[in-house]
C-alpha cells in the first residue's frame, strides 16, 4: 500500500505547523484525495478518535466501518474541518485541516447521516440555494440542475416540495445536492440508513456511477453488504483506532474461515459445548444462536442432518463475521 | 489558554460569504411572507392604534404630546425588538437545531462566523420591515409630520443588531424552544415595562429608572420619541455608543457559545 505508507511517511513530530505554505505543486499530482495520520481528538476523559492514520487515493471508494460510537463521525466532522483535532495531520485535497478547511471544502460533497434539505423549499430551490453557499452564479448551478436531477432520478419532480418526496427521493436529492459543485470527493455518512431496498439498490448504483466518473468516495456504514459491494478498500474502527484495513475480500480471508454454519433450536447450547467444539475450528455463542466457523464443514453438516431439533443455515462468510469478530457481538448504544 | 480555548475566543471572522445564507433566509420569508408580515406587523399596530385612542381618550397629553404619538415611538422600538428578538430565537432555533439547516450550511465552503453573521443581518433586516410598518403608519396618521422623523430609519436597523444580538446569545445556549419563555418573561417583558414605551420611565422610582438606563431599550426610545416630534435628541453619541455597545457583545458573546456548542 504505497498510498499509505505515504500517510505515514511524516512522523508526527515533524508536522508543518497549519498555516505552512502549501506543498509544491510536483508533490500535489501524486496527493492522496484524503490523508489523516495519527488523528486524535478527545471529549474529557472519552478518546473518540485515537491515533486514526489513512489515505484515500483519487477515484477510490474508500468504506469507513465501525459499530456506534466507534469514532466513525467525529473523524468525518475532523477531516471537514468541522471540529479542531487534539492532534494529527489532514490534508483534504492538498488542503490542510482545519487550517484550510474551508478552502477544501470548496471541492467536497457531503451526504449527512440525517436529511437536513430545506423544507420550505422545492427541490430546485434546494439546489439552487445550496450552489450558491459555493458561491456559484445562479446561471452556472441552473445549468446543472437537469442533469443533478436526471442523475438523482428526480427529473420529474423538479418543483415539488420536499414533503412530498419519500425517503428514497430525498436522500437521492441530497446526493444531488452533494453534487452541486462538482466535488472531487464525497463524504457519505451513512447514506442508505432508513432506506428500503430498492432505494438502497438504487443509490449504491449511482454511488457505483460516480467512483467510474473519478469521484472519491468516503462513506461510513454498518451495513457490511453495502461496503463490500462499493468499497475497494476499508478500515474498520472502533473505540477511536483503526482494527483493520484492506479490501473486503483480504480481510475476509485473513480473519475469519471461509464457511459458516449458524445453528438453533432445542439444546443447541449443549450441542455446541458437546459436538460443535469437536467438529469444528471456531464456535461462538450469542443469545440461542451457534455460530461454527471452519474451512471444512462436512463433518459439522453431517452432524446436524441427524439432529431434528437443530435448524441450521451454512453460507459463506462475509465481511459482517470479520466486522462481529473484531467488534465483538455485545450491543453499542 | 489551551489551543481550543483561544480558538473559541478568537475574534469574529466577517466575510461577504454571509450573504447567500442571509439570502436563503429571504427567500423562505417571501414564501411565508403574509402569515409573517400579520403576526410582526399588524399586531402591534393593532395595540397602538387600540391603546394609543382607547386609552389616549382619557390621557391628558404626555410630555407636551398626545397618548398616541407617544405610544407610537414606544410602539416603533418595541416591535423592531420583539421582531429580532423572535427572528434569533425560534427562527434561528428551528434553523440550527430542529431543520440542521446550519449543518447543512457548515458543510459547504462557509464558516459558522458567517452563518452567525448572516442570521444577525437577517434578524436586523426583518426588524427593519417592523420598524418601517409602524412608521408608515405613524406618518398616514400624521402623528409626525417632522422630516426629522426619517431619521427614525437610521436608528431602527441598530435596534435590531442589539436585540438580534442578545437574542442569538440566548439561542446559543438553549437546549429547547422552552427555554425562551425565560428569555422573554424575565428580559423582554420587564425591559418593556422599564424603558419608557408605555409610560414616561420618569414615572418609575430611581432604582427602576438607574436600571432601565442600563439596559438597551430605553436608549433606543430615547432617540426615536424626539425624532418623531420634530426635536434632534440629546445625548445622542451616549445612546447610539449603548445600543451598539450591547449589540457587539451579544455578538461576540453568541459566536463565543455556538462555536463551543456546534464546533467542539
Amino acid at each position: 500500500m504505497a498510498l499509505a505508507d505515504a500517510a505515514r511517511r511524516a512522523p508526527p513530530d515533524d508536522l508543518p505547523p497549519r498555516d505552512a505554505p502549501r506543498a509544491a505543486p510536483r508533490e500535489l499530482a501524486a496527493e492522496p484525495a484524503l490523508a489523516v495520520s495519527d488523528l486524535r481528538k478527545a471529549y474529557g476523559a472519552h478518546r473518540a478518535v485515537d491515533g486514526v492514520s489513512f489515505a484515500i487515493r483519487p477515484g477510490e471508494c474508500f468504506g469507513l466501518l465501525g459499530p456506534n460510537g466507534a469514532g466513525k463521525t467525529t473523524t468525518l466532522k475532523l477531516c471537514l474541518g468541522l471540529t479542531d483535532p487534539d492532534g494529527g495531520e489532514i490534508r483534504l485535497g492538498g488542503h490542510p485541516v482545519p487550517g484550510e478547511a474551508r478552502e477544501a471544502r470548496v471541492r467536497v460533497g457531503v451526504v449527512p447521516q440525517l436529511d437536513n434539505l430545506d423544507p420550505d423549499f422545492t427541490v430546485t430551490e434546494n439546489l439552487l440555494v445550496y450552489g450558491r453557499y459555493f458561491g456559484l452564479s445562479k446561471r452556472a448551478i441552473a445549468a446543472r440542475i437537469p442533469e443533478l436531477l436526471a442523475f438523482a432520478g428526480l427529473a420529474g419532480r423538479a418543483d415539488a416540495r420536499i414533503q412530498t418526496l419519500s425517503g428514497g427521493m430525498k436522500r437521492r436529492l441530497t446526493l444531488a445536492r452533494a453534487l452541486v459543485n462538482d466535488p472531487q470527493i464525497l463524504f457519505m455518512d451513512e447514506p442508505t440508513t432508513g432506506l428500503d431496498p430498492q432505494a438502497r439498490h438504487l443509490i449504491w448504483e449511482r454511488l457505483r456511477k460516480l467512483t467510474a466518473q473519478g469521484k472519491t468516495i468516503l462513506l461510513t456504514t454498518h451495513f457490511m453488504e453495502e461496503a463490500e459491494r462499493l468499497c475497494g478498500r476499508l478500515v474498520i474502527m472502533d473505540h477511536g483506532r483503526l482494527i483493520a484495513e484492506g479490501s473486503p475480500r483480504a480481510l475476509i480471508q485473513q480473519h475469519i474461515d471461509p464457511h459458516v454454519v449458524e445453528v438453533h433450536g432445542e439444546g443447541v447450547a449443549e450441542w455446541a459445548e458437546r459436538d460443535a467444539r469437536r467438529l469444528c475450528r471456531r464456535v461462538e455463542r450469542t443469545g440461542e444462536t451457534v455460530f461454527c466457523y471452519d474451512a471444512d464443514v462436512a463433518p459439522l453438516l453431517a452432524d446436524l442432518e441427524a439432529r431434528k431439533e437443530l435448524r441450521y443455515l451454512h453460507r459463506a462468510a462475509d465481511l459482517e463475521d470479520v466486522f462481529l469478530k473484531l467488534t465483538g457481538r455485545e450491543l453499542r448504544d | 489558554m489551551d489551543g481550543h480555548t483561544a480558538a473559541l475566543l478568537r475574534p469574529p471572522a466577517l466575510s461577504l460569504r454571509f450573504y447567500p445564507v442571509w439570502r436563503r433566509n429571504l427567500l423562505v420569508w417571501r414564501k411565508l411572507a403574509a402569515p409573517s408580515m400579520l403576526g410582526n406587523l399588524a399586531d402591534p399596530m393593532i395595540y397602538m392604534l387600540g391603546l394609543g385612542y382607547g386609552l389616549g381618550r382619557l390621557l391628558p397629553e404626555i410630555g407636551g404630546m398626545p397618548y398616541i404619538t407617544f405610544l407610537a415611538a414606544g410602539t416603533v422600538c418595541f416591535s423592531t425588538m420583539n421582531s429580532a428578538t423572535f427572528e434569533t430565537l425560534y427562527s434561528a432555533f428551528s434553523r440550527m437545531h430542529v431543520q440542521r439547516t446550519w449543518d447543512a450550511i457548515l458543510n459547504a465552503p462557509v464558516t459558522l462566523d458567517d452563518v452567525v453573521t448572516a442570521e444577525l443581518a437577517w434578524a436586523a433586516s426583518k426588524s427593519v420591515l417592523s420598524g418601517l410598518a409602524i412608521m408608515v403608519v405613524v406618518w398616514a396618521l400624521g402623528l409626525s409630520t417632522s422630516p426629522l422623523s426619517l431619521a427614525v430609519l437610521l436608528v431602527v436597523p441598530l435596534i435590531g443588531l442589539t436585540f438580534g444580538a442578545l437574542g442569538l446569545a440566548v439561542t446559543a445556549v438553549s437546549p429547547s424552544y422552552d427555554f425562551f419563555m425565560y428569555y422573554f418573561t424575565l428580559f423582554i417583558t420587564p425591559i418593556a415595562m422599564l424603558s419608557g414605551v408605555f409610560f414616561p420611565l420618569e414615572e418609575l422610582p430611581a432604582a427602576f429608572q438607574t436600571a432601565a438606563w442600563c439596559l438597551p431599550l430605553a436608549h433606543a426610545v430615547a432617540l426615536v420619541r424626539p425624532l418623531l416630534l420634530g426635536n434632534v435628541p440629546t445625548d445622542i453619541a451616549l445612546h447610539l455608543a449603548v445600543l451598539a455597545a450591547y449589540a457587539a457583545a451579544g455578538f461576540y458573546v453568541a459566536l463565543v457559545l455556538f462555536r463551543r456548542r456546534l464546533l467542539s
